[in-house]
């Protein structure tokens, strides 16, 4: 009898197995970066490259950081979100402007800011036409603050809190839902998010 | 004609063994070596089923310029996929680190082979304590 019922069994583990693999997003990768110190980066701001913004002016307070780019397809479907949430100005909000790809020569060096403006000047019309969810703008040419948060695929936003800790990290496109449920929380945790 | 099979099969060897950059990254070969070694175990996390030598994803190319300074800066093996799991978790490595929770995932082929030579003991055992006239499917041997 057992050796009829065997098969049946291993076939009924499997597909137990199967099924629950079918409801998991293997898309989303766990971040390293929860819980610990988030890196430290020192960039151009997108509208004025002369200026540099660091990690430190925005030290002691939480803060948000949206790495995006005009040339993300997730990006323009999360913007009218975004624009939503910083209309309620919970947290100041960092874009982190990156290109398609680290803007270097064949050698592997930087490219030159006259190079490179072009591409910042996309960024700047996409914010200017479609609206500026952002208090401050950085540029990563290199995705050298990119790779440092670990970004695989924009957009993805990251909440740090007063200590530089990251806290929470969302991929993808952001939506209100999304903000409500994972991001205000740990914002306001005494308050009710109600707001 | 014969002359042309070989010119292309040339070119395919030289694209193969040039992989993806458009030239050496290092002029020492032990440094070109090591930079291909490290490539092949670092996955591409745009394009998940390929290492960052094999594609040509933004993702992939900026990880392989960060592999080349890492490099240059004279950093261990160590160093650098410590660098990369830092930021990306051990999802980047192809080879995933020997830990408890992986345990199970590195004894699994030598568990399947010893149930495989399990299973074949018993199945032959079973079959040689069989008669030897072991009655013919009639259906076969007829001809």
């Amino acid at each position: 009898m057992w050796r009829y019922l065997l098969p049946v069994g291993i076939f009924g583990v499997l597909i137990a197995f199967f099924f629950a693999g079918l409801g998991r997003d293997k898309q989303t990768l766990p971040s390293p970066l929860i819980g610990k110190p988030a890196p430290e980066w020192s960039l151009p701001r997108l509208d004025d490259p002369t200026q540099v913004i660091s990690s430190k002016d925005l030290a002691g307070q939480k803060y948000v950081v949206n790495v995006w780019g005009p040339w993300c397809v997730g990006c323009q479907v999360e913007h009218p979100e975004l624009m939503k949430i910083a209309s309620r100005k919970a947290v100041p909000m960092i874009g982190l402007t990156v290109p398609q790809g680290a803007l270097v020569d064949k050698q592997g060096e930087p490219l030159p800011l006259e190079d490179v403006w072009s591409e910042m000047q996309l960024g700047l019309r996409w914010l200017r036409e479609l609206g500026d969810p952002y208090d401050v703008s950085v540029f990563d040419q290199l995705w050298k603050t990119a790779i440092d948060l670990g970004v695989y695929g924009a957009p993805e936003t990251f909440l740090i809190d007063e200590h530089g800790t990251v806290i929470h990290k969302h991929t993808g496109p952001i939506d209100m839902a999304a903000w409500e449920r994972d991001f205000l929380p740990k914002i306001a945790p005494s308050r009710s998010t109600g707001g | 004609m014969r002359a042309i099979v070989v010119a292309l099969m040339l070119v395919f060897c030289v694209q193969a063994a040039q992989a993806i950059d458009a030239g050496p990254a290092f002029e020492d070969p032990a440094l070109q070596a090591r930079y291909e070694r490290l490539g092949r175990e670092l996955r591409c996390l745009q394009c998940r089923s390929e290492t960052i030598f094999d594609s040509n994803a933004s993702l992939a190319v900026d990880l392989r310029r960060q592999l080349r300074e890492l490099i240059a800066e004279g950093k261990s093996d160590d160093e650098i996929m410590q660098y990369m799991t830092d930021r990306y978790s051990d999802y980047v490595r192809y080879k995933p680190p020997l830990a408890p929770r992986t345990v199970l995932l590195w004894a699994a082929p030598i568990l399947l082979v010893l149930g495989g030579v399990g299973v074949a003991i018993t199945v032959i055992l079973r079959k040689s304590r069989l008669p030897e006239d072991d009655p013919v499917d009639p259906g076969l041997g007829a001809s």
